[in-house]
């Protein structure tokens, strides 16, 4: 396999791993929305109420962030990282 | 003060500005106790920050293409952030947001989890690799991808039916706006508000827009978070609002039963009586109110919205480097989780503002004479945004009948919490921010794909750049002006529009895109058929719903975009796989679009 192809792997992977998490608090949370607004969450909201207005938006914003660090460093495994001059 | 080159001052350059500004709030407030008018705060406020986006556009004007198309590739990660929040955050997140989460609660939050996870589909699919190919136009990435003037042209096709129907709700909003502040007819105030938006794009293009998004956005988030902050402290709930409202929150569910809400109803008759547009509180604050189906597939729709609509696409072109494309998402979505995060907590102080009868301004329990002769009861009345009647006829205030704008959430909170105008007065400029930077974005997206994807590309290869620029330019203007036309008929509400855009662009473009990068068997025929066919699926559906159609799935005229993109992506894999797979050079375009590394496919001027 060539370097390319290895680091299109690797990407791709970082994409499942990035996909799934985002699956979580974009969609999952919400298949049982009723059944965890009943707990407290965190500050003392109720859970899903808390997920909706603050948590799920927030766990995207960390998770991009993730994500570009992860894929920068795929790309200087391989040597695909830009020039600081280009 | 500032020396050498303008993109190494930004910081300061900022700094100074948002500098200026707050001492102009202050010179407001002292304006205010001197006995200003009211009408005169809000001119001022309206005037003065349209007037800086003016000559920030007159300073960045160009007369070279790349300049004027990706504002020459050099807007550094977090600025292109700003200018990418303030792309995104509408009329509709500033004006309208709020209030939808006031009155329907959880169900309508599936739009902040929409709105905020699209972007991660944004970073990991397509911002990077779009910014590598090194195209000026969303249509630029599929006419090369896919090549022939087909493919490019139903892109153009689909950019312009989405991206139209959300510029005319912005025109719409600006209007909305200027004719409330300056006190003309909306009619008029409608073309005041596209002469401001057109000030900005006109001479700059995309390097005009960026610098006064970047402004723009930092009157929008002061204006947003300074009364929310102000109010939180001065009730009482807590001095950062977004950690400490729990107990907030806990007792307008305690007031719910306390009031009998969902037991208590209103009598049809007596309904009929209330405003056109306005609405009283019907659902529970903090419950669960949405099928798990009705909430995730509006978050869906809006998530997959995002990631196909080319104005917010575009501002990734902007940016030196595909590493910086990526890194710039994440400061996109940081600075919008900045204001989505804290419209929940102003619809919950706004809410107990009004019903808590332990506060001074609830108005529930008092009686009628008490509410009519408030100052700001009268105003709003007035101005066709609160309503109260006396359907029991018991003499006082129930829940049941007191009636509400949606808008008046944003707009009348400060005023009803007792903040001074000038408060008022800024939440004024900061939705004209909003709306206007979303409609400078789309307006810009559609006459560059027009001017470079039809007129430059199709029509005529060999128009010199002066031409080329000549012809954006008036299209700028005739697009312009075409929006504000249907703006000023009114047709549909803000928020309506809005998510039919999503639902268009998702339809449409969607899959065409990610399956460019991602799927290299992808071909022309494919795409075009992916394109055209859902395009006219999620149509045929919206059509078919809106006149009477029982809909299936649970898909309704809000989510129509997965029934379109599902039909798409079916089409697009289904005729490439039936069609001969892409020549070589295509399917090399793409290996190369997948390293960050190297040269952009397009050369830097094309």
């Amino acid at each position: 396999m060539s370097n390319q192809e290895k680091h299109w792997e690797k990407s791709r992977g970082l994409l499942f791993i990035t996909l799934a998490i985002w699956f979580v608090f974009s969609i999952g949370i919400f298949l049982f929305g009723a059944e965890m607004n009943e707990v407290t969450g965190p500050f003392g909201y109720p859970w899903t109420y808390w997920f909706t207005c603050q948590g799920s938006l927030g766990a995207f914003v960390i998770l991009i962030f993730w994500f570009a660090n992860r894929q920068e460093k795929i790309d200087e495994e391989f040597g695909f990282s830009e020039r600081e001059d280009e | 003060m500032i020396k050498g080159k303008f993109i190494d001052n930004l910081p300061k350059v900022y700094g100074i500005y948002t500098g200026g500004f707050l001492a102009f709030i202050i010179i407001m407030a002292i304006g205010e106790q001197m006995g200003m008018s009211k009408y005169a705060i809000g001119v001022c406020f309206v005037a003065f920050t349209i007037f800086i986006y003016a000559l920030i556009g007159w300073l960045s004007r160009t007369a070279q293409a790349d300049a004027y198309y990706v504002a020459g590739r050099q807007v550094p990660t977090v600025f292109n952030g700003m200018a990418t929040a303030a792309d995104w955050m509408s009329g509709a997140s500033f004006v309208a947001m709020a209030g939808g989460i006031y009155f329907k609660g959880y169900g309508y939050m599936a739009l902040l989890v929409g709105w905020t996870g699209g972007y991660v589909l944004v970073a990991s699919l397509l911002a990077p690799y779009l910014r590598k190919f090194g195209c000026y136009t969303v249509p630029d990435f599929i006419g090369t991808r896919y090549g022939g003037n087909l493919a490019r042209f139903s892109a153009v096709v689909v950019l312009t039916v989405a991206s139209f129907t959300y510029v005319t709700a912005q025109i719409n909003a600006t209007g909305t706006i200027a004719s409330v502040a300056l006190d003309i007819e909306f009619q008029y105030a409608v073309y005041i508000g596209l002469i401001s938006i057109l000030l900005c794009s006109m001479l700059g293009g995309m390097r005009g827009v960026t610098w006064t998004q970047v402004a723009q956005y930092i009157v929008l988030i002061i204006a947003y978070l300074l009364p929310v902050f102000w109010i939180s402290n001065k009730m009482g709930a807590g001095f950062f609002p977004h950690f400490m409202l729990a107990d907030e929150v806990a007792r307008i569910a305690e007031l719910e039963s306390q009031f009998g809400l969902g037991t208590v109803k209103n009598a049809a008759a007596d309904l009929a009586t209330v405003p056109k547009g306005l609405a009283g509180i019907t659902k529970a604050h903090s419950a669960v109110n949405a099928t798990p189906w009705a909430f995730i597939s509006l978050a869906l729709a809006m998530m997959m919205g995002t990631a196909s609509l080319p104005h917010v696409m575009m501002r990734y072109f902007t940016t030196p480097s595909v590493k910086a494309a990526r890194k710039s998402v994440g400061w996109s979505l940081f600075f919008i989780f900045l204001l989505y995060s804290s419209a929940p907590m102003l619809a919950t102080l706004s809410k107990l503002s009004l019903i808590d009868p332990n506060l001074s301004t609830g108005i529930i329990g008092k009686t009628f004479a008490e509410v009519e002769a408030i100052d700001w009861y009268q105003n709003w009345n007035q101005a066709n945004l609160m309503f109260i009647s006396d359907f029991n006829g018991n003499g006082t205030l129930e829940l049941n009948e007191f009636f509400m704008g949606g808008k008046a959430v944003v707009l009348a909170t400060p005023e009803i919490a007792g903040l001074p105008y000038v408060i008022s007065g800024l939440v004024a400029a900061g939705g004209m921010a909003a709306a206007m930077s979303t409609a400078d974005g789309l307006i810009l997206a559609i006459a560059n794909a027009i001017s470079h994807d039809v007129y430059y590309k199709i029509i005529d290869p060999k128009a010199e750049t002066a031409k080329r620029l000549v012809v954006a330019r008036v299209l700028l203007v005739v697009i312009g002006f075409a929006g504000a036309t249907i703006a000023a008929m009114e047709i549909q509400g803000i928020l309506g529009s809005v998510i039919w855009a999503f639902d268009f662009a998702m339809s449409g473009l969607f899959f065409p895109l990610v399956l460019g990068v991602w799927w290299k068997r992808a071909n022309r025929q494919g795409a075009i058929a992916g394109m055209l066919g859902g395009l006219a699926a999620g149509t045929w559906y919206l059509v078919w719903v809106r006149t009477g159609g029982s809909g299936f799935l649970g898909i309704t005229q809000l989510t129509f975009g997965i029934f379109g993109s599902a039909v798409s992506l079916v089409a697009m894999v289904v005729v490439s796989l039936i069609t001969a797979e892409p020549d070589k050079a295509t399917q090399k375009m793409v290996d190369d679009v997948r390293v960050p590394s190297g040269k952009t496919i397009l050369g830097k001027s094309h």
